[in-house]
């Protein structure tokens, strides 16, 4: 990270998305598929109508949020592969409070988040707390509670939130529902929710935490140099603890606003959903910070959603633009576009002497 | 004949232009110094030169030709080889391997590494190196490592080598190897250009020296015709003492008392091992020793750093060995008991790189008022104090915002001492406080160490510079496998009594 000057991230991120379009181009026209009718296909069919403009934000909602809490995460030096994990326990506990709980509407939907939230941070304590306390390496036990989270939700959806062994649960309570009518009528009737008043809130507050208090300023002293937060007189462990509760807590209102906002209830899942780890990609396009992470993860869901209709419309398969989000992920991890510059900018001074 | 020439060189960085319009010419087959304080630009100037960065504008010539320099490989090829300050080597490698990185000769296909062993040991042999060609990089030393740093040039075919301070991570014994294998390299054709604050290394083997300061040449003058105090003045831009100036000492109450102290390192080893130690308030102990003999830890046990095996620390007559972290950690309780401390090793406990100097000189009292208010930081408390700090310590930098890592050693230094003296602690706790720096910085820095005491504070000073304990020192005390074995007094002992002492021989008793 400590080579990516501020100044030039912004151009990073841009040339890689640059790049990423082109190699994805090249792979389609290698497949036979004609790039150009696939792009406009791609972004009409997720900008230009109200119904794909709701679809394309929903689908962005849970990006900004995970690649928030891998962000936060990374801003203290740990690297959260769990956000899935805590992503499915906190769809699971916020869809129980949903169904099992009997309150007015809007204090319904608020409890149901906060819970969802407050799990995710929950199972994202255990990775921290080893780190902390035992220095095991909290990628190793991210993963295993990925995978641990997962089948209990789905032996917990079989067993106990379903009648008779059905492969999904009863729908939520209208209450607890984040859908909003003035929202779904603006988009056409979209599956957009208030989940994306949330995530951009929890911009600011992660933009406000970092750098604006006092645990902010431990948090990212921690991060940079252990060594030296410890010299400050830093509680190096607990700040590791504190960012991963954060980190988990962000992940949560990610699954929270799946549950709640998108699909109303759960069903049994074979395989991850990948949000979680589509916010590693975001929040490394991001840069880390809030405001990157925002636009990084409209970029994705407009990949993500205007894949679909490339389909339809182009009949280009939507693996096809994986290629892209894996190629700009590329280019930014190995900061192409910094030695494309470089090389630029050397040419250009051969040139003039 | 000219070797290098570089013609009216400006390169800016935002906020400074680290090189002003430098003319630099360097005849073949000399050893050309150049010399400037930290910061003054010389790295830069010579990352041009080795095609790292690109200049803003200026012209180079290598042997009288014009040239554009676009990087290392490039460099390279023009017979420009550079020794880096931080090697760059590959640890669980040999020697040989290292060396052929990026330069692998085949023979149909295949890496030839016998021919390259044999052609590694004629340079080592020819240049008086003696590196063994098999060794681990991990398993030498630093001066050799370096040493194979510079085969990697002669393997690539330099004829003239840059040294960035290649004198900073070396031992006394070393040093001078290095410099009889310099005097080897130009017997042998080789040119050098080699940068340096260090006057003493400047007159013993250069031929000429260019100066630099704030960015442009002060002045180019043969070695033969100038001294250490001249070259010290120009490179400063005023007259620099050598000697500190401070009036005898008036110790008072005990501040620090250290009683039978054990700290056990990781394995359990006691590194420091029953050791006792006594500073007063207005006075300065020097802690001397060679390096490994528990400096460190000793340190960091007082500092709250390290845990305390057995023993009693006192601060101001109250026992803080034990001090219970039911607040903040240990390290913040004495911090807060009134402790400043500078560390040995600025980056890795003095500053976190990344923070802006604003965030770093409010490391150790972030969370007390005016620098926060309920769970918030005040920004514009910490950049006006920043901003103070900066004034009265002459950190120079761009702005208060500016990250640490960019600023130059010196200036790095100039910013923690600032932090730590500022808050005004009754023991000041300075470990190599002056190490890396050139002697206008050692001054500004030993000046305010002095003042420190004068105004009736407690000094704690370690430092392997001899030099260094015996002229800022009003006491002396020598740390040997974890004790103290000997107390003298810097104005009557001499460098043998100490160094005798140093190498374990106590003193009798009674003295
Ligand atoms: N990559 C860089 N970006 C910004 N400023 C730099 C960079 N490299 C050096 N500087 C600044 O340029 C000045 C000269 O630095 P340098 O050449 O390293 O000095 P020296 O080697 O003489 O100690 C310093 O003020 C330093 O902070
Ligand atoms: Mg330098």
């Amino acid at each position: 990270m400590s080579q990516l000057n501020k100044q030039s991230t912004i151009v990073t991120a841009l040339i890689s998305i640059f790049l990423g379009i082109v190699v994805g181009a090249i792979a389609m026209q290698l497949a036979g598929y004609n790039a150009i009718t696939a792009y406009q296909a791609l972004f009409q069919g997720s900008l230009f109508q109200a119904f794909d403009l709701g679809e394309t934000i929903r689908t962005t909602t849970p990006l900004i949020l995970a690649g928030l809490s891998v962000a936060i995460a990374f801003r203290t030096g740990l690297f959260n592969i769990g956000v899935e994990g805590q992503m499915i326990i906190a769809q699971l506990s916020a869809l129980i409070v949903g169904i099992k709980l009997n309150l007015p509407p809007g204090l319904h939907a608020i409890v149901a988040v906060l819970v969802g939230g407050i799990a995710g941070a929950l199972w994202a304590f255990l990775p921290g707390f080893l780190k902390a306390v035992r220095g095991v390496h909290e990628v190793i036990i991210c993963i295993m509670m990925n995978f641990i989270a997962l089948y209990l939700s789905n032996v917990l959806i079989r067993n106990w939130l379903t009648e008779s062994g059905a492969d999904s649960t009863p729908k939520i309570s209208p209450n607890a529902s984040l859908r909003v009518d003035f929202l779904s009528e603006m988009f056409d009737h979209s599956r957009i929710h208030l989940g994306i008043v949330i995530a951009l809130l929890m911009a600011f507050v992660m933009y406000y935490l970092l750098w604006r208090t006092k645990l902010g300023y431990e948090l990212r002293a921690v991060g940079y140099n252990p060594y030296a937060a410890e010299y400050a007189g830093m509680n190096v462990k607990r700040n590791i603890i504190v960012s991963m509760l954060i980190s988990g807590f962000f992940a949560g209102l990610a699954g929270a606003g799946e549950v709640l906002g998108t699909h109303g209830y759960i069903a049994i899942q074979s395989a991850f959903t990948g949000i979680g780890f589509d916010g590693i990609a975001v929040a490394l396009l991001g840069a880390n910070t809030p405001i990157g992470v925002i636009f990084s993860a409209l970029l994705f869901g407009v990949l993500t959603y205007g894949s679909q209709n490339m389909e339809h419309m182009a009949q280009v398969p939507p693996e096809l633009i994986r290629v892209v989000v894996a190629a700009i992920i590329f280019f930014v991890a190995a900061n192409i576009s910094g030695k494309l510059l470089d090389v630029v900018k050397t040419k250009r001074r051969a040139k003039e002497s | 004949m000219n070797a290098v020439e570089m013609i009216g060189i400006t390169k800016r960085f935002p906020g400074i232009v680290a090189n002003d319009n430098i003319h630099l010419t360097v005849k073949k087959g000399e050893i050309h110094a150049l010399l400037g304080e930290n910061g003054a630009g010389k790295s830069t100037l010579m990352n041009i030169l080795f095609g790292l960065y690109q200049p803003d504008e200026g012209e180079i010539r290598i042997h009288e030709k014009k040239v554009t320099i676009t990087g290392p490989t490039m460099a390279n090829k023009l017979g420009i080889g550079m020794v880096h300050q931080h090697f760059m080597l590959v640890q669980p490698f040999t020697v040989t391997e290292n060396i052929i990185l990026g330069d692998e000769r085949t023979s149909s296909g295949f890496i030839d590494y016998k021919k390259a062993e044999q052609e590694i040991q004629k340079l080592s042999d020819q240049y008086g190196l003696k590196v063994n060609p098999r060794a681990k990089i991990a398993d030498i030393s630093v001066g050799m490592q370096q040493r194979v740093e510079i085969l990697k040039t002669l393997y690539r075919g330099a004829e003239i080598i840059i040294f960035d301070e290649p004198t900073a991570v070396l031992t006394p014994q070393e040093i001078d190897e290095l410099m009889a294998i310099m005097r080897n390299l130009v017997k042998e054709g080789k040119t050098i250009i080699f940068i340096t604050h260090k006057l003493k290394e400047i007159m013993s083997v250069c031929d000429r020296v260019t100066i630099i300061r704030r960015g442009k040449v002060i002045d180019t003058v043969n070695v033969a015709d100038t001294n250490e105090n001249q070259l010290a003045a120009l490179m400063v831009g005023r007259e620099v003492s050598f000697e500190v100036i401070k009036e005898e000492a008036k110790p008072t109450r005990t501040v620090l008392e250290v009683k039978n102290l054990v700290v056990e390192d990781q394995r359990g080893v006691p590194v420091v091992n029953g050791l006792d130690l006594e500073v007063r308030a207005g006075e300065i102990v020097g802690i001397a020793g060679v390096d490994g003999n528990g400096q460190s830890e000793l340190i960091e046990a007082i500092t709250g750093l390290m845990p305390i095996k057995q023993g009693k620390i006192s601060l101001n007559g109250k026992n803080v060995a034990h001090l219970k972290a039911d607040k903040g950690t240990r390290a913040r309780r004495i911090t807060e008991a009134g402790v400043g401390h500078i560390p040995e090793d600025r980056h890795k406990r003095g500053l976190v790189l990344d923070f802006g100097i604003n965030e770093n000189m409010v490391l150790q009292n972030y969370y007390q008022s005016p620098f926060s208010k309920g769970w918030t930081i005040q920004y514009d408390e910490v950049n006006k104090y920043a901003n103070r700090l900066i004034e009265e310590f002459d950190v120079r930098t761009p702005s208060h915002e500016t990250l640490a890592r960019s600023l130059s050693g010196g200036n790095q230094q100039k910013a923690i001492i600032a932090r730590e003296i500022d808050r005004n602690p009754d023991l000041l706790i300075a470990a190599q406080p002056t190490r890396g720096l050139d002697v206008g910085a050692i001054e500004f820095i030993h000046r305010r160490i002095v003042e420190h005491r004068d105004k009736g504070k407690a000094v704690l000073l370690v430092s392997f510079e001899l030099d260094e304990i015996l002229k800022l020192s009003d006491r002396i005390a020598v740390i040997y496998e974890g004790k103290i074995i000997g107390w003298v007094d810097p104005k009557t002992t001499t460098e043998e009594e100490l160094g005798l002492l140093m190498a374990g021989r106590a003193k009798k008793e009674g003295q």
